[in-house]
């Protein structure tokens, strides 16, 4: 627990030296978001449509920034050392940490400023917030164990988004769904099945890369 | 296999082929003269399927024993597996076509069946990717086992989402399966040599890995020796 919560600290320090996986991540969601928003112009989108943008720009800024924790490690030459002195299962807990943390930091920017330009309108912020929570873990432990594999590839970059584009789908697609319901109706029940499953992806993707994790690590 | 086996399993096929067109009644009410593909694109299917639970075992076996035999397994399974996964695709494409109108409208089985095809892409870039052998093929495991994992979601949660219109509830209605007995013996008999057909490939394919990496190892003794 408490090696957890060091290398945890550790990347937050880290990360606010450089701010670099910060600042990709902000900017892609905004540079994003313009791009969407200018290119629809005054056209006033259907709630389907702006749930899927919403979880597009979410997904692919998500892409842009979570390699980053275990790409830095191999490029400092820093993952023998931390090979030492950690247990894996803590590693891989404390660098999802930290990508949850950095999940959180973009919604916060990004949904607020989404509500606004885009003119979402959002029925029941009780769904649509427990959509974000829990589809926050599916997203921080898959997009976590494919950086881990992607950092001991020779090529980065861009094949982090191919190969966790299938692994990440069932939230991206419960998501969606999740989404359009907030838009729609107030009942909590509405979105029942879609959180059921989001929560259900969120613990066998992580248990799943707790095991797994091991294999990637160490050689 | 045996060159009665071979036989057995020719003379099935072509007598599977003639039964499909010409002796099984068709299904009168939707399906009609549609019937007959039935009989080849569900077999194919459930092999792609097949296949995937093979490669997920033979990853599995690598992660625990490290044996480099066990990956090329899991390689040629997937190989395989993305061969019978275009042969659905096409086939079930083109019952769409005919039975719902258009090649691809992203019904909950045709979406499934696109994320098996994206994995493998993603499968054998991983792999194009990484140049060391071990390596390789520790991270193509790992990522195959993930992979194996969120299938059951595409399998169990999406189609209760989204409305599908995939005939399983045409034929398949409260686990019973509603086939005349002509139907049913030519699809079971299609599902059995098909699934003989393919583990004969997988056989042979695995003979061909395993002799290369010998004839491999002889080489490096020899030069060694040299």
């Amino acid at each position: 627990m408490k090696q957890i919560w060091l290398i945890f600290l550790k990347d937050v320090q880290q990360e606010f030296k450089t701010r670099y996986a910060i600042n990709a991540i902000m900017l892609f969601a905004i540079v994003t978001l313009s791009a969407v928003s200018f290119s629809i112009g005054a056209y006033t989108a259907t709630t389907r449509v702006l749930a899927a943008l919403f979880w597009i720009i979410l997904f692919f800024s998500s892409m842009s920034g979570l390699s980053h924790i275990f790409i830095r490690e191999e490029e400092t030459q820093t993952a023998d050392t931390l090979k030492l002195v950690a247990r894996p299962s803590s590693i891989y807990l404390g660098k999802f940490f930290f990508n949850l943390v950095l999940l959180v930091l973009l919604e916060v920017i990004l949904i607020p400023l989404f509500i606004a330009i885009m003119n979402f309108k959002v029925v029941s912020f009780q769904i649509f917030l427990l959509t974000m929570f829990i589809g926050n873990f599916g997203l921080a432990g898959g997009g976590t164990m494919v950086a881990a594999i992607i950092s001991k590839a020779s090529t980065k970059g861009a094949l982090f988004t191919v190969l966790s584009f299938p692994i990440l789908l069932p939230v991206l697609i419960s998501g969606i769904s999740a989404t359009r319901k907030a838009a729609e109706s107030v009942k909590l029940m509405d979105a029942q099945n879609e959180l059921q499953a989001l929560l259900a992806y969120g613990i066998i993707i992580i248990v799943a890369s707790i095991l797994l994790f091991d294999f990637v690590w160490n050689e | 296999m045996s060159k009665l086996w071979k036989i057995i399993l020719y003379t099935g096929l072509a007598l599977i082929i003639v039964g499909a067109f010409v002796w099984a009644p068709l299904e009168p009410k939707i399906l009609k003269e549609y019937t007959r593909i039935f009989y080849f694109h569900v077999p194919v299917a459930w092999i792609c399927v097949l296949f995937f639970l093979i490669a997920a075992y033979y990853s599995f076996q690598f992660l625990r024993t490290k044996d480099l035999l066990y990956d090329a397994y899991a390689k040629i399974s997937n190989e395989l597996g993305i061969l019978f996964a275009i042969l659905a695709t096409v086939t079930g494409s083109i019952w769409a076509k005919v039975t719902w109108g258009s090649f691809w409208n992203w019904d909950p089985r045709e979406t499934s069946i696109f994320i098996l095809l994206l994995i493998y892409g993603a499968y054998f870039s991983l792999r194009s990717a990484v140049e060391q052998e071990d390596r390789r093929a520790r991270l193509a495991a790992v990522y195959s086992l993930l992979a194996f994992v969120t299938v059951p979601f595409f399998v169990f949660v999406v189609p209760r989402i989204y409305f599908s219109l995939h005939p399983d509830p045409v034929i398949n209605t409260q686990g019973k399966i509603h086939l005349e007995l002509r139907q049913r013996v030519v699809f079971f008999s299609s599902l059995i040599f098909h699934t003989v057909l393919y583990l004969w490939l997988f056989q042979m394919r695995k003979t061909q890995v395993k002799l290369q990496m010998i004839l491999r190892l002889y080489k490096e003794n020899k030069m060694l020796e040299e």
